[in-house]
């Protein structure tokens, strides 16, 4: 039961990372239907800038508000400069950018900070709470990334779902023609999106890199977590990607647990399975027959 | 407005030949012909969904062709597209927010959406409903309702009465007359349905196969039975 206690707490908070990218990934695909290969890339750039920042003795939370500041602008570079030119043409297109994006930034990161792994503070302390006495597998640090990421989720639905802006973003994603003659600048939208999305990206990369250690493909491994865990959720909405990081982080948890950390990997794929052959839209989606 | 020399293919085919037509303040043009004969081309092409080979369409000295079509509704022109095109994962309400989402003046397109759902009570019953449950009638109202908060002075309307029942069309028809007489609106109506948009149109233009065949008073090819046999199928 114990053990059950913690594989449960572990999966939760690590399950709020993958729901993060999780989120990003989900932004970008409403908005300009493209899989973004390249999102734990721009991540892991956003968290070296941090890193640097910090080599610099910048406080900790000034280089954390910097890096999602840099996820904004990256986002926004990335789709006006590489992405709008494929943006109508063929999905292949847009696939082979994103993954030669990734190669360029990986091998960028590697040129400017070698490729030894370096460490990446945690804001509050690694140090197991205690509950009775006994020590359960949940930190400050991570109560704070689960606060953090809800705290990004719900920021994103009020902002969805309350705002004009919100409002445009989401005619844009399901209608850009219509949305276009009604006055929205539908490009401007979209870039605003991919703003959005590295932003999340770039929280993701920050809670990570103090467990495994900052290097250029360190975020190799939770990205493809995270896109299973934004199919599962239902590439949708938000709440999707919640839901599917949380699934996917408690699969994972449990069965590394319980069958020990080689299965972590078959774990996550079998559930994907599961969930593509049960329902195959993912679990939140609203499959509808669009009538004109 | 005035359209001139107006082209436009898709590919190879030419689906605009040098169209050209004026349409004058405060009245209703109906722009008919069979399927295929470009008139929905032609509304396209004006509000730059689709790049015009040639020619123009002047409105207050501005070419709404050469203009990306976010900017065409700026200008003051509102196109209702084929279709409707009412999103379906928003509500009414949200639907005609984003009517009006491109103005500052946000007093004024709450004042505007209140106009609209005087006009249309049954949009104002469900405005917080998803779009789902509407009939195509109510989608027609809320597309044209959504056009009309973006306060416009052209109203570009592709075949309102497609899959609507006699009644509905009748309705609509009506509404649009009582629209350009309360509003002074300028009315450019693309219909299959020829007997309808002429009864209530002032000026009739008559595509076919992408070249203007011949245009006049609405009345006039209303009323002639050789034309209109030739034409417009009745």
């Amino acid at each position: 039961m114990r053990l059950f206690i913690d594989y449960t707490l572990s999966g939760v908070s690590s399950g709020m990372i993958y729901a993060a990218v999780a989120l990003g990934l989900v932004l970008i695909w409403r908005s300009t239907r493209i899989l973004n290969f390249a999102q734990g890339g721009m991540a892991m750039i956003t968290t070296y800038i941090a890193s640097a920042l910090l080599e610099h003795s910048v406080g900790y939370w000034a280089a954390f508000a910097v890096a999602l500041l840099a996820g904004l602008a990256l986002g926004a570079a990335t789709e006006r400069l590489l992405i709008r030119p494929v943006e109508g043409r063929s999905p292949v297109d847009a696939v082979i950018v994103a993954i030669g994006f990734l190669i360029f930034l990986e091998a960028l990161a590697g040129a400017i900070w070698g490729a030894s792994p370096r460490g990446f503070p945690a804001p509050f302390s690694q140090v197991d709470y205690l509950v009775g006495g006994r020590a359960i597998a949940f930190t400050p640090f991570d109560l704070f990334v689960v606060l953090a990421v809800l705290a990004l989720m719900g920021v994103m639905l009020l902002l969805f779902r309350f705002t004009e802006v919100g409002l445009r973003m989401r005619a844009s994603a399901f209608a850009p023609e219509v949305a276009r003659l009604l006055g929205v600048r539908v490009n401007r939208m979209l870039t605003l999106g991919w703003a959005l999305a590295t932003m999340a990206g770039a929280l993701a990369g920050l809670f990570v890199a103090p467990a495994v250690f900052l290097s250029p493909n360190y975020m190799d491994s939770i990205l493809i977590y995270g896109f299973t865990a934004a199919i599962v959720g239902g590439l949708e909405s938000p709440l999707g990607s919640l839901v599917g990081g949380l699934v996917i982080g408690l699969a994972i948890s449990y069965v590394g647990g319980y069958l020990g950390s080689a299965f972590e990997g078959a774990g996550a794929l079998g559930l994907l399975v599961v969930v593509l052959m049960v329902r195959p839209s993912g679990l939140f989606s609203r499959v509808q027959a669009r009538r004109v | 407005m005035t359209v001139e020399g107006l082209s436009a293919s898709y590919g190879p085919v030419r689906a605009l030949d040098d169209v050209s037509f004026t349409v004058e303040e405060g009245s209703i043009t109906a722009v008919l012909g069979a399927n295929g004969a470009g008139k929905t081309t032609l509304l396209r092409t004006i509000t730059g969904l689709v790049p015009a080979t040639g020619g123009t369409a002047m409105f207050r000295g501005v070419d709404l062709a050469s203009r990306p079509p976010e900017e065409v509704v700026r200008a003051g022109v509102a196109h209702v597209p084929e279709g409707r095109g009412v999103v379906q994962e928003l509500t009414v309400e949200e639907n005609l927010r984003l009517g009006g989402s491109f103005r500052r003046d946000r007093d004024g397109t709450r004042a505007a959406i209140g106009e609209v759902y005087e006009m249309f009570p049954p949009l104002a019953e469900r405005r917080r409903r998803s779009t789902f449950t509407l009939s195509g009638g109510e989608r027609q109202m809320l597309a044209i309702g959504r056009a009309l908060v973006a306060r416009p002075e052209v109203l570009l309307l592709d075949e309102p009465s497609l899959g609507l029942a006699p009644r509905v069309t009748t309705q609509i028809m009506a509404l649009l007359r009582t629209l350009v007489a309360e509003r002074n609106l300028t009315v450019l109506l693309v219909e299959q349905n020829a007997r309808g948009a002429l009864s209530i149109a002032d000026r009739a233009v008559v595509l076919v196969l992408g070249r203007v065949a011949l245009q006049g008073p609405a009345a006039q090819v209303a009323s002639d039975e050789n034309l209109r046999h030739h034409y417009l199928g009745y």
